[in-house]
């Protein structure tokens, strides 16, 4: 590919530029995806290298991390070497070992974006950036805005360049310096490639400028971008194109450049001599690059074969004869596993499966008097549903200091008067008791406990906005099948079921919804859980599923729940729908839900280095719920990071494993799906949805400050939907570095318990999931469900895998684990002891 | 008099919890937050004590002549502190703030690179806050004035290896500077008006006699306007404005102490503290108050528009400093005290959760969202509306101004003295620098005429040599050397108002000459590290280099007369013998003074700040 034409096609670099740009929507919608994602068509490798070159991100630790990594034996010796002659054959080891451990590298950055618009300050000796990017980005920001501004920007509702035509002829100040570039804006000729001639010059480097320009704040751009393609991010409507933005950047940038040397200066290409090296010409892949690599492979490989020699010995625990005292369902998502862990040890009777947190029903929810549908499932998909919210008992709450009155004129002169001495207050509680208030974000507030739903649609008729109101009945029937045959729970329930939901609590935290469900859209996942139960309890809803083959005892009742992953509570749902006896025994599970969060709160905080951990589970949870509510608390909790495994499988597989937190579970039975029909669901999204999530933790890890968020102490709220340093700064796409610091930049290995060739065939069914394995950005092992064998994926087959690692060591006193270290732990087994 | 003793504490105590906490390892979180906690406590738990006590007493008026630094026959340089009801306003509010943001800051700054260079700066802050509220002369609210200009500087530029905040710290001490100008010229004036360095007490009781000025009403008008001046640029009003959103660059806790609440109001502590001297000059209370008037309307227009949480907090601000302006311009003392503490917690508290303002403003927004809801605004005419949207979302061209009228003219003089080389500098200085002492020797000789006008011309040599160094983009030594330079102008240029003693001199170019001895080494050394150092770009060699980087940043400090340099009190000495007709050469020299200190800062930004050269560490975009 080529972006430096002869023949400059508009449509062409503006598509290319959306693709290159950051897709990261607005706040309120933060959902986790390859950070790389535009260069998921190449092999892992070269995307990184690619990428490298063209925009200058670090990809990779730095050399001197992994040789420290090395020496404190976090890289396995043995792991080392059989990367290097995997990858460079056994000749080479001696050489590229030493390559690897002792030769020095002198990092050379040739970033590609950027060179050639460089030249208006080499050679013009004119600072571009200082002179369009404040005015531009303060436009921009005031355009988009979504309620901190008081006034908002006249006319945005004619589109954005419309508004500023409008701001220009009808008001007597202008955007612009001089005259000209105002003239142009209402002339014929200011089209894209108009305004390029008069800059550039030189129409082959148009399309090269034109990434330089944009992607010298791609934050902004990246918006802009996102907002075209779904303006459904921002609540409040605008409209606005990458088009238009370029536009008016072209007109400021000419307009600077009148004002600093008078209306006589040379288009850029006339001064630059050599021209600039295409963009996309082929990168070559430096050896540093590739020695880099080795050790990302073999950082890798150092984890995943302690965890495949895990696997293999650790005893699957006997087929348990008797009867289960309850059944519970968690979101496939990392944070759930120590909490199933737990609730496993207290009652070695319950069972728990993990599923993707929207609990396979796809709608849009509406919060009685919400004026909008917030989506309730995972993003890509488009719902046709709509469950609508009514009678809620609590009411919302107020906090004056957010309010605009203390910005105007007199009543901001009453309000430092008297209000002022109630914020100093108001600070000193909570710093020295915090409290949730107002401002806090809690997840059991996304909805209302007792309000009502409208879950079952009885009329197809009863429609709003193209969307049905519930479900009927065969839909419901469809829903509830789907999730229980994908998960494998088909028969023998208990009778109790919960489908427990999840979402978190902060405060200070623009990043919130970056920590709810993102199977719910970056929301708790508490609707879903009680329209899932709504239908499972349903008489007509069993009769059908009864017809397909699944039969529900009559006793079983299914129990909604939401858990706060960062206070560690739990909310259930309409209890009061249980029958006598299941109430009875509800009560009781009820305890071994608390004790199970207070151990799993425990278990957290050992990553928390301010909470002393050398005490009762009950009291380090205090702490850690005091922690959410906290002001001054950058880390609620940490989210995903240090992800690194996704099992597809029975739990049966891992149940006896300890795997730090680090794994994402889906529930899957082999047994029922032979052909590998519900698999391929399965993967379609949870390559995406875990693998999203792990590259973004990866890059935001090993680039926090091109491909992450820097540090989040900073930050400075634009507009509501993004973020900033100061406030004149390009918006900052990626996760801020609280997030990440605790993270091991690994690639997600998944593991898949299935016959190879069932896997291989239902992988290469659709591209799109192919891609995230054929091309590295995934790994993925196989066991065989009757041998135990494990395979890797590699180049479209699967060799056998025998770990190095011959025994891994026995889990003994869990407490004293959590209380023994802050890093990661390794993988070990749990004993009999501890089940 | 115990009161009178317990005072030096108020500043003893942040002084030794500063210097403690430059002695802690950077790894040791815990010790470095306690240490901080503790000298802020301790303070904190003092004063309210103290307060007690004092009101016990019958509030009286304490002051305490603390320290004399230097004394001549005609010269008494001292220390004094001074203690009254602003000040108990000004220290209550700032010891709770400080020690809150303290509290605050052990948990938000957790695990943060400079988690100690953050606390320092904190407490180095608080303590050039306590030296200006409890100053009782010019000169000491002068070197605390001066301890906020730099703390400020560094709190700014705390992530101090991207460029944005780097550039706008240096943008911020600029204006900082130029309040400077104001405070050196009252503290010039007011020499010669009183023949002393004249304390608040003084100048209190001064006002009650009625005391009429003996030089007339032009000299007094002119000190009221440096006050003004300074206070104007402290406290971010009109044409000043801003600088104080630019300033929110550091962690959101730093900016809630200095830039919210307690740094931003020091301009009205000053107005309120020089009241008695202006309060009978009824043009100055009327261009007081029209200067808040005009401000705080701008400022709200301004507000209206802002799409960023913090600058629309800032300019808040700035809108309710401007009603304080006019309170105090209208002698309501009481009133603009506690609007002050009222404005300073609203803000703070508003900053530090300024980060809710997503997820409270999106619910709302989901709950109470109306396509149609409109400000005021829309009732406006149409031209009207767009006008005023445009100038405000373009702040008034503020922003602009400031480079457009102050800097960029001292930058174009600069760049047309493009006839120095290093080598040709000192050749210059040595040859021009020999005829000036030979015209000093033998000044009996030269015609009085020409020798009236020697003093301007030396010291307009001596600014075209800061200028240059100010402006100086390929050698970092050469612009050193021209910062040293400059001193040497000075005192040159001045010797030949009047006969003083050598030792003055000395006095004076000591810290000079040290300091510049020492910075120039560092440049030697790290050019023999790294290679050339032109001015195009930022380096960011205190990643690489941290130890060489605080030494060349307390030689910045001691060539530009920090008051940890004997050439602070040289400076004053200096004025002291300037006449009080020669406004000129009083100009001059305090710009260039001012431009010495700027033209420091800005070298060490260049060369130890912004992105790192040639690193593979991450960097950071230039935009964000």
């Amino acid at each position: 590919m080529k972006i430096q034409n002869t023949a400059f096609d508009e449509k062409e670099v503006i598509h290319l530029l959306k693709h290159y740009l950051p897709e990261q929507a607005s706040l309120k919608d933060f959902i986790h995806q390859n950070t790389l994602q535009s260069f998921q068509k190449m092999k892992f490798q070269n995307a990184l290298a690619t990428s490298s070159a063209l925009f200058g991100y670090k990809v990779f630790l730095g050399l001197k991390d992994y040789r420290n990594l090395h020496k404190n034996n976090k890289i396995n010796d043995a792991i080392l070497k059989w990367v290097i002659i995997e990858r460079k054959g056994e000749s080479a080891l001696y050489e590229w070992r030493l390559k690897m451990c002792e030769q020095e590298y002198k990092r050379q950055i040739h970033t590609r974006i950027g060179q050639f618009r460089g030249h208006w300050k080499k050679q013009f000796k004119v600072d571009m950036d200082a002179l369009v990017h404040p005015i531009l980005f303060r436009i921009l920001c005031s355009y988009l805005d979504q309620g901190i501004s008081i006034w908002r920007f006249p006319a945005c509702e004619k589109g954005f360049l419309n508004a500023i035509k409008e701001l220009e002829q009808f008001g007597y100040s202008s955007f612009f310096r001089k005259r000209r570039a105002k003239n142009l804006l209402f002339s014929d000729e200011c089209t894209i490639p108009d305004l390029l001639k008069i800059l550039v010059g030189d129409e082959s480097l148009f399309g090269q400028y034109l990434f330089d320009q944009q992607f010298a704040h791609m934050g902004w751009s990246g918006m802009v971008s996102v907002v075209e393609s779904s303006p459904e991010t921002l609540l409040d409507k605008r409209i606005i194109t990458l088009r238009e933005l370029i536009i008016f950047e072209l007109l400021l940038e000419i307009d600077a450049l009148d004002f600093h040397s008078g209306e006589n200066w040379a288009p850029l290409a006339t001064r630059v001599k050599d021209k600039p090296v295409d963009l996309f010409d082929e990168v070559e892949i430096t050896e540093l690059h590739e020695v880099l690599s080795l050790w990302q492979d073999a950082y890798e490989w150092t984890y995943y074969d302690q965890v495949l020699a895990g696997l293999v010995q650790a005893q699957k625990p006997r087929v348990a004869n008797h009867k289960k005292t309850f059944q519970s369902f968690f979101c496939i998502d990392d944070r759930e596993d120590s909490l199933r862990r737990h609730l496993e040890k207290l009652d070695p009777n319950c069972e728990t499966f993990g599923t993707p947190g929207f609990f396979n029903v796809e709608f849009y929810y509406q919060p009685e008097d919400g004026k909008f549908f917030t989506k309730a499932c995972p993003a890509p998909l488009m719902p046709k549903f709509l469950i609508k919210g009514r009678n809620n008992r609590t009411r919302r709450k107020q906090d004056i200091h957010f309010s605009k009155h203390s910005s105007s004129f007199y009543t901001g002169w009453l309000f430092s008067q008297t209000l002022g001495f109630w914020s100093a207050l108001k600070l000193f509680i909570n710093i020295f008791k915090p409290t949730s208030g107002p401002a806090t974000a809690l997840s059991f507030q996304h909805m209302d406990r007792y309000s009502a739903l409208s879950i079952e649609n009885k009329n197809p008729l009863d429609v709003e906005n193209g969307l049905q109101i519930g479900f009927t009945v065969p839909e419901m029937a469809d829903r509830l099948e789907g999730m229980l045959v994908s998960t494998g729970l088909t028969k023998e329930f208990a009778p109790i079921v919960y489908l427990v939901g999840h979402g978190a609590s902060s405060v200070n935290n623009p990043h919130y919804a970056a920590y709810d469900c993102g199977a719910c859209a970056g929301r708790p996942g508490s609707v879903n859980a009680r329209v899932i139960c709504y239908m499972a309890n349903h008489p007509e809803v069993r009769t059908v599923l009864k017809s397909r083959g699944i039969d529900i005892p009559f006793e079983t009742q299914f129990v909604g729940a939401l858990h706060d992953s960062t206070q560690d509570d739990i909310l259930f749902f309409d209890e009061d729908l249980l029958s006598k006896t299941n109430m009875e025994k509800h009560r009781g599970i009820e305890h071994v839900f608390a004790k199970a969060l207070d151990n799993n709160a425990k278990e957290r905080s050992r990553r928390f280095l301010s909470i002393n951990i050398h005490r009762s589970s009950e009291k380090v949870h205090h702490d850690v719920r005091l922690r959410s509510v906290s002001l001054f608390e950058p880390r609620p909790e940490l989210n995903h990071a240090t992800n690194a495994l996704c099992f597809i499988a029975r739990r049966s597989l891992t149940k006896n494993l300890f795997l730090d937190r680090r794994a994402f579970h889906n529930s899957y039975d082999y047994r029922i799906d032979p052909t590998g029909k519900y698999l391929l669901d399965i993967l379609k999204s949870a390559a995406p949805v875990c693998g999203g999530i792990n590259l973004e933790y990866y890059f935001s890890r090993v680039d926090n400050q091109k491909l992450g968020a820097g540090s989040k102490l900073p930050h400075n709220v634009m507009g509501l939907f993004g973020v900033a340093n100061g406030i004149d700064g390009d918006l900052r796409p990626g996760l801020p570095s609280q997030m990440i610091e605790v993270h091991d930049p690994i690639r997600l290995l998944m593991i898949i318990e299935h016959f190879p060739e069932v896997v291989l065939q239902t992988i290469q069914q659709t591209p799109e999931t192919y891609e995230w394995f054929i091309n590295e950005w995934v790994h993925l092992v196989v066991v065989d469900p009757e041998t135990n064998a494990l395979s890797v994926f590699k180049e479209g087959e699967f060799p056998p895998y025998t770990p190095f690692n011959q025994k891994i060591d026995l889990l003994t006193e869990e407490m004293q684990l959590f209380e023994s270290t802050h890093e990661n732990l390794p993988v070990l087994e749990i004993g009999l002891v501890n089940r | 008099m115990t009161m009178q003793v317990v005072l030096q504490f108020f500043i003893l105590i942040p002084l030794t919890g500063f210097v403690l906490s430059l002695l802690i390892p950077e790894s040791n979180e815990k010790l470095i937050s306690s240490v901080s906690f503790s000298t802020v406590g301790i303070n904190l738990v003092g004063f309210i004590l103290f307060l007690f006590y004092w009101l016990v007493k019958g509030r009286p008026v304490v002051d305490y002549n603390y320290v004399t630094l230097y004394q001549t026959a005609d010269f008494h340089f001292f220390v004094d502190l001074y203690f009254d009801k602003i000040t108990a306003v000004y220290g209550l509010v700032g010891a709770l703030l400080t020690f809150l943001v303290t509290v605050y800051s052990r948990y938000y700054l957790h695990r943060e690179v400079g988690y100690k260079r953050f606390f320092n700066t904190i407490i180095f802050f608080y303590l050039g806050y306590n030296v200006i509220i409890l100053s009782g002369n010019f000169e000491t609210l002068f070197a605390g004035w001066e301890l906020l200009g730099i703390s400020s500087f560094l709190l700014i530029a705390f992530y101090r290896h991207r460029y944005l905040p780097v550039k706008n710290a240096v943008k911020v001490f600029s204006i900082y500077r130029v309040g400077d100008v104001g405070l050196i010229l009252v503290m010039w004036m007011s020499h010669h008006l009183w023949h002393e360095n004249i304390t608040f007490l003084k100048l209190n009781n001064l006002a009650l006699l009625h005391y009429s000025m003996p030089s007339g009403a032009g000299v007094s008008l002119f000190i009221s306007m440096m006050l003004l001046l300074s206070a104007a640029a402290k406290s971010a009003q009109l044409p000043f404005s801003s600088w104080l959103p630019r300033a929110m660059e550091g962690p959101t806790p730093s900016s809630a102490i200095f830039y919210g609440s307690l740094a931003v109001h020091l301009g009205v502590f000053l107005l309120l503290r020089t009241f008695p001297f202006w309060e009978h000059q009824l043009s100055v209370r009327i261009i007081i108050a029209l200067l808040g008037l005009t401000t705080s309307i701008l400022a709200t227009g301004i507000v209206r528009v802002q799409s960023s949480v913090k600058s629309q907090i800032a300019y808040a601000s700035i809108a309710q400093i401007g009603l304080i302006f006019i309170e105090v311009a209208a002698g309501l003392e009481n009133l603009a005290l506690f609007h002050f503490a009222g404005n300073a917690f609203l803000r703070t508290y508003q900053l530090l959760v300024s980060p809710s303002v997503v997820s409270y403003l999106i619910r709302e927004q989901f709950y109470n969202y109306s396509a149609r809801a409109r400000s005021i605004e829309v009732r406006f005419p149409k031209a009207l509306e767009y006008t005023l949207y445009v100038l405000c979302v373009k702040e008034w061209n503020l922003d602009s101004m400031m480079y457009r009228y102050l800097w960029n003219p001292l930058k174009w003089l600069g760049s047309k003295l493009r006839f120095f080389t290093l080598m040709g500098v000192s050749l210059f200085f040595v040859a021009t620098y020999l005829v000036g002492l030979l015209c000093f020797f033998y000044r009996d000789e030269i015609p009085i005429a020409i020798a009236e006008n020697l003093p301007i011309l030396f010291s307009l040599i001596g600014l075209i040599m800061v200028l240059k160094s100010f402006t100086e983009r390929r050698w970092a030594r050469k612009s050193w050397i021209l910062i040293i330079i400059n001193h040497f102008w000075v005192v040159l240029a001045i010797s030949f108002n009047e006969p003083f003693s050598i030792g003055q001199s000395a006095l004076y170019l000591s810290g000079v000459v040290v300091a510049g001895v020492i910075g120039f080494l560092i440049l030697v050394r790290l050019r023999g590290l790294e290679g050339g150092i032109d001015l195009h770009q930022f380096y960011g060699y205190s990643f690489k280099h941290p130890k060489l980087a605080f030494l060349f940043f307390l030689c910045c400090l001691g060539a530009t007369g920090f008051p940890i340099s004997p050439t602070f009190v040289g400076e004053d000495l200096m004025f002291l013998h300037i006449h009080e007709g020669q406004v000129l050469l009083a100009l001059i020299t305090a710009l260039s003074f001012v431009l010495d200190g700027l033209a420091a800062i800005r070298l060490y930004a260049r060369i130890f700040m912004g992105p790192p050269f040639k690193s593979d560490s991450e960097m950071a975009y230039r935009s964000s």
